[in-house]
């Protein structure tokens, strides 16, 4: 159990299993402990409050990561009636890095493609650690054309440290799988809504993250490069990250700072894995919302004011 | 400057004057030969090496320079300039990365953008220059590049964009990465206006300009030999721990697996360009 939580998570989780040791004493009727369990409880709310107050962006990123965090399957299940998942490009394989399907939202038909990580090793292996390879990127591409098609609305979910960096990858031109997704989104006659659910790494992100609306969870990140990443090449040190981390303020809180997110969602107390029924309750909501909100716009004011958004996004001077 | 001085393998050397600075010295080394070339008779050769045949690297205004018709040329978006909007600081400034950059390409950024004619034919053409923070894109490059492709679609006229990038600019942070998406959502409005777009890859196309509107073209066009991918021959080789295959990555092995359309040497570039575009999209009649 120790790998599943993160160094600064510790305290709460060893006040956690005090808690827990008390309510087991009380449930054998032994003691009464109820006074002591209240005052625990409250010092415990109280500490997790203080820590999540406190996060730094290296911190939140490895929330973000967390073995334990929710993933789109997670969502999916949860949000959705009706589900089926649909597979494979078509022309060569696959990808069970990226999820794609049609379900119902609210009763409503809607079209879903996310990223997803394993939970054990061996899924963790089979679903390659979250990163799509180019014919990943081409079966979200079919269901957006599909969902264009039978005028189903789109929501793509979040969580990948990136494309996968393979030699296969390379040959079947993830370049393009990624391109031909973000010039297909931009002007795809129906409403695009994206969350961020963990981690937003990089163009792998966002080959699925082009459209009408970015949300993202309070402790998801998104950027360019990871933090490991960005360190290991501008600083020469991948023990940097944490430094890296801030400088790219990947957070949602520095995003929205930069006017480049639209909403972001709170997460329970101590983050999504703590309390998913909370978190699932807070998503769907915010998704009902911005789906009608979308729905009441005519469909070329839609597509305008997509292409006024995709096309602001940048700070220049002129000179 | 004594005479002795001009014999030596000299480095670097501004041009004096102008706001064109092309490093220019007496003698230049084939990166890939290693042959010794005399710079005049290299650049009559458009900069490709008489001896491999190695395509060398260009600044954007070259670039510009070899492929466009002389004179009545305008640029687009020339008076944009970074502003380091996140104060970002590495290892170093980015304002002071971009002060350097300014100073020893002569560039206000790494895309150079301008209206101009090929073989009397007016079009929009955008080189990138690789000297400008590896080409990388950030709001600066994105801007310029809508504001061509827009230009393209209030006049009518085609574009031809020469890639020469790492990806996209780290010290922009995820506006940068937007930037893919930018491009990518104003080339489709190109695609509409049923307007042609010829992507030229050159050494090195990689990153967020790989995989955004460099793949982007009609038609994908490579110089021989350059590198162009998404992920970075050294980061797949720590993921698969493995040697890369032969010639992995480059435009051969690019239009081998069908990812690239053709590939063009530097000296037929014009011609076979303008053909291509007169056969999409005629000229509209005068």
């Amino acid at each position: 159990m120790h790998s599943e939580h993160l160094d600064f998570e510790q305290p709460i989780v060893e006040l956690e299993q005090k808690l827990e040791e008390l309510r087991r004493l009380v449930s054998r009727g032994e003691v009464d402990l109820n006074p002591e369990i209240e005052q625990l409880e409250q010092k415990c709310r109280k500490l997790t409050k203080q820590i999540y107050d406190d996060l730094t962006p290296w911190q939140t990123a490895q929330l973000a990561r967390h073995p334990r965090r929710p993933y789109t399957l997670d969502y999916i299940g949860a949000l959705l009636t009706d589900f089926e998942e649909l597979h494979g490009d078509r022309h060569y394989l696959d990808d069970p890095a990226i999820v794609a399907g049609i379900g119902r939202f609210g009763g409503r038909p809607i079209a879903v493609a996310g990223h997803q990580k394993g939970r054990d090793t061996e899924e963790k292996v089979r679903r390659n650690f979250g990163m799509p390879r180019p014919e990943g990127y081409r079966k979200a591409a079919r269901l957006f054309r599909l969902a264009e098609r039978f005028r189903l609305p789109v929501l793509t979910l979040i969580d990948t440290p990136g494309a996968y960096p393979g030699v296969g990858a390379e040959e079947r031109n993830q370049s393009e799988a990624i391109a031909a997704n973000l010039q297909l989104m931009s002007q795809m006659e129906t409403p695009v809504v994206s969350v961020v659910i963990g981690e937003g790494g990089s163009g792998g992100a966002l080959a699925i993250g082009v459209g009408d609306r970015l949300l993202m969870l309070q402790y998801s990140i998104y950027s360019v490069i990871s933090p490991e990443g960005c360190a290991s090449i501008l600083w020469k040190d991948a023990n940097k990250a944490a430094e890296a981390a801030k400088a790219l303020g990947i957070t949602p809180q520095r995003l929205g700072e930069l006017s480049l997110v639209d909403e972001i969602i709170p997460e329970p107390l101590g983050g999504a894995h703590r309390d998913f029924k909370a978190m699932t309750a807070r998503l769907r909501d915010s998704l009902e919302a911005q789906f009608n909100q979308l729905a009441n716009l005519p469909p070329q004011q839609m597509l305008d004011d997509r292409y006024r958004r995709l096309t602001e996004v940048g700070h220049f001077k002129h000179v | 400057m004594g005479w002795y001085e001009k014999l030596l393998p000299s480095r670097i050397r501004a041009s004096g004057g102008g706001s064109r600075k092309i490093p220019e010295g007496l003698w230049h080394k084939c990166p890939a030969c290693a042959a010794v070339l005399y710079r005049p008779e290299l650049e009559e050769s458009l900069d490709v090496c008489p001896r491999c045949g190695h395509h060398l690297r260009l600044s954007a205004r070259r670039r510009l320079d070899l492929f466009l018709d002389g004179g009545g040329r305008e640029e687009i978006g020339g008076n944009l300039e970074s502003a380091d909007f996140l104060k970002f600081r590495d290892s170093r400034r980015y304002r002071d990365r971009l002060a350097d950059a300014r100073k020893h390409t002569g560039e206000s950024e790494a895309l150079v953008v301008v209206k101009g004619a090929l073989e009397g034919r007016a079009l929009v053409a955008a080189a990138f220059e690789f000297g400008f923070i590896g080409g990388s894109m950030g709001s600066v490059v994105g801007e310029r590049f809508k504001l061509g492709v827009e230009r393209c679609i209030g006049d009518g006229v085609p574009l031809v964009c020469f890639s020469a990038s790492g990806g996209a600019r780290m010290q922009e942070a995820l506006v940068s990465l937007l930037q893919m998406s930018k491009t990518g959502a104003a080339l489709a409005r190109l695609a509409r206006r049923r307007l042609p777009f010829v992507s030229v890859l050159t050494d090195p196309t990689m990153g967020g300009v790989s995989a955004s509107l460099a793949m982007l073209g009609d038609i994908v066009v490579a110089e021989p030999g350059a590198l162009i991918g998404f992920a970075g021959p050294r980061v797949i080789e720590q993921t698969v721990r493995e040697r890369l295959p032969e010639g992995f990555q480059r435009s051969e092995f690019l239009l081998e697996h069908g990812a690239i359309d053709m590939i063009v040497p530097r000296a037929e570039m014009r011609a076979r360009i303008a053909s291509m575009l007169s056969l999409l999209a005629p000229p509209p009649q005068a």
